[in-house]
């Protein structure tokens, strides 16, 4: 077999490519260097080892957290189908256009001004205290269920705002083909105009949503044992604050690989209905 | 007489202070090509607009087949589904397939199943050269191809009339013959045609009316042979005294 000799591109490209990974090695094991050397050089690095690094209080708390941890898991798969509906109805009708519709779209805009202007914890307090003090029996005085809706309410205006920049972001002119062709308003709208938008925002929805998931530790504030809570009671019971390092952990297991299939099927997607891609 | 297919009796079209439409009237006989030819921002894409309803009509009436449909409250819906329009820029639906692009109004405003929906979609394609894009993605697609498929989906819902809106001016010239082409062969089958073009040597040969618009007036109006062979007003003259010097007819 006979080997081509390399032109002078593909000389200059391998000479290009080894420079590149030079640099890479070189600086990723300065980082590394930098860590490893000289943090252990802190004066009282022995006693943050000690209490937010210790393998033994690791051990026994993760799985105390990892189960309470599920309650975490239920409020967001409960409350996000919750969020994404309210979300695309405020959003639909922001961008209504027919003038007997003004008093929603007035509704709509104060709403999501007020939630958002907010702090999602100071909402929880609110309404996860202020509800149940009306007096209703159970079920309804549950601080879970008013904790829950708070972070529905905040979040449908945050996703409601995302959904609506996807939706202006429909050019006129794909509403004004799927008119054409006699499709009424509404379906134009479920067809054609939101299958694109959502498509688009598909990213900074992620967002929101991984947001949430973090956001879902707030509910711990009114009452509900999940997660943070549980790291809390394990740290004052241990004096020590390695169990909210356990905690960060368990989070981390679910939201990286949530966020990487979302890029996986976005570039999927894309892959599957653009034509070539530019360099 | 017999009463035209599309009549526009005195439209006129305003956005804001600027008069885009100023009284247009036109009577467009069943089974004719009409060719709206006139200077960039004559309102030539506004009057299609206004002939599918996606814009309101500020002043006159526009009527099919004699029955006036730009009254208020009247559902542009029926209108639409009798007048098919293709656009300049295609505006195919990016993701849908080509087959998904002409059987969505099929299914949804026709009601046809999805399968006798395939069916017309795939005659359509077979008719237009595209069989081998029915899976394709619109960005998957030649200018012309995507082009030709918005035809297919406009024919598709087999309307009585087709406005057609500059519908090769975003094509690549070498493009342009192939789109064309799908036109010349509507025109044989007695489709009612209706295009704002600057496809100049298109609507002399194959128009049976020339609709000469300059600043939202119908300046002259007639046959080909009478518009390029001999235009009585001066506007028509200097417009097409510009077309042939930049080559174009």
């Amino acid at each position: 077999m006979t080997v081509e000799p390399l032109s002078r591109r593909q000389l200059f490209e391998r000479a290009q490519r080894r420079k590149s990974t030079l640099i890479a090695a070189a600086s990723t094991s300065l980082i590394v260097l930098l860590v490893v050397v000289l943090i252990p050089k802190m004066p009282r690095w022995d006693r943050v080892r000690q209490s937010f690094f210790n393998a033994e209080r690791f051990k026994d708390s993760f799985p105390r957290l990892l189960h309470a941890f599920v309650l975490d898991i239920k409020i967001f798969a409960w409350s996000v189908p919750f969020i994404v509906v309210l979300a695309l109805l405020v959003a639909i009708t922001r961008n209504s256009r027919s003038p007997a519709l003004f008093p929603l779209r007035a509704f709509a805009i104060a709403y999501t001004d007020i939630m958002r202007g907010v702090p999602v914890l100071l909402w929880i307090y609110l309404i996860g205290f202020g509800v149940p003090g009306l007096g209703m029996d159970r079920p309804w005085n549950s601080p879970l269920l008013w904790g829950s809706v708070a972070l529905v309410l905040t979040y449908a205006a945050y996703v409601a705002e995302v959904f609506r920049a996807g939706i202006d972001g429909v050019h006129e002119s794909q509403r004004a083909a799927a008119r054409s062709l006699g499709l009424s308003n509404m379906q134009s709208l479920r067809f054609v105009v939101l299958p694109q938008a959502i498509r688009k925002v598909i990213p900074p929805l992620m967002n929101d949503l991984v947001s949430l998931q973090k956001d879902v530790a707030l509910v711990s504030l009114i009452g509900p044992v999940e997660i943070l809570r549980q790291a809390g009671i394990d740290k004052s019971k241990f004096a020590n604050f390695t169990p909210y390092l356990a905690a960060a952990a368990i989070f981390l297991l679910l939201t990286i690989p949530l966020t990487r299939t979302t890029d996986w099927l976005i570039e999927r997607e894309r892959r599957r209905t653009s034509g070539t891609r530019v360099r | 007489m017999t009463t035209a297919k599309i009549s526009l009796r005195n439209i006129s079209k305003r956005f804001g202070a600027v008069t885009v439409l100023d009284g247009v009237s036109l009577d467009i006989s069943s089974g004719s090509v009409v060719s709206i030819v006139g200077p960039s921002g004559s309102g030539k894409s506004t009057l299609l607009r206004c002939i599918n309803l996606l814009e309101h009509i500020d002043d006159g009436e526009l009527l099919l087949d004699g029955n006036d449909v730009s009254i208020p409250g009247f559902d542009p819906n029926i209108v639409r589904r009798r007048i098919g329009m293709v656009f300049q820029s295609y505006n195919l639906f990016p993701h849908m397939s080509v087959l998904d692009n002409i059987t969505l109004a099929l299914r949804r405003v026709l009601g046809l199943s999805r399968v006798a929906a395939q069916d017309r979609a795939r005659e359509l394609l077979a008719r237009f050269s595209l069989s081998d894009k029915e899976l394709s993605f619109p960005d998957q697609m030649s200018g012309g191809q995507q082009q030709r498929a918005a035809i297919a989906r406009a024919v598709a819902m087999e309307p009585e009339v087709l406005l057609l809106d500059e519908i090769t001016s975003a094509l690549d010239p070498e493009l342009v013959g192939e789109v064309l082409d799908v036109v010349r062969e509507l025109r044989t089958v007695g489709m009612t045609i209706v295009l704002a073009t600057h496809e100049m040597a298109f609507a002399r040969d194959s128009s049976d009316l020339v609709c000469v618009l300059d600043q939202g007036r119908i300046i002259e109006s007639g046959t080909p042979a009478q518009i390029f062979g001999a235009p009585q007003q001066e506007r028509t003259q200097q417009f097409l005294q510009r077309v042939i010097n930049s080559g174009r007819l």
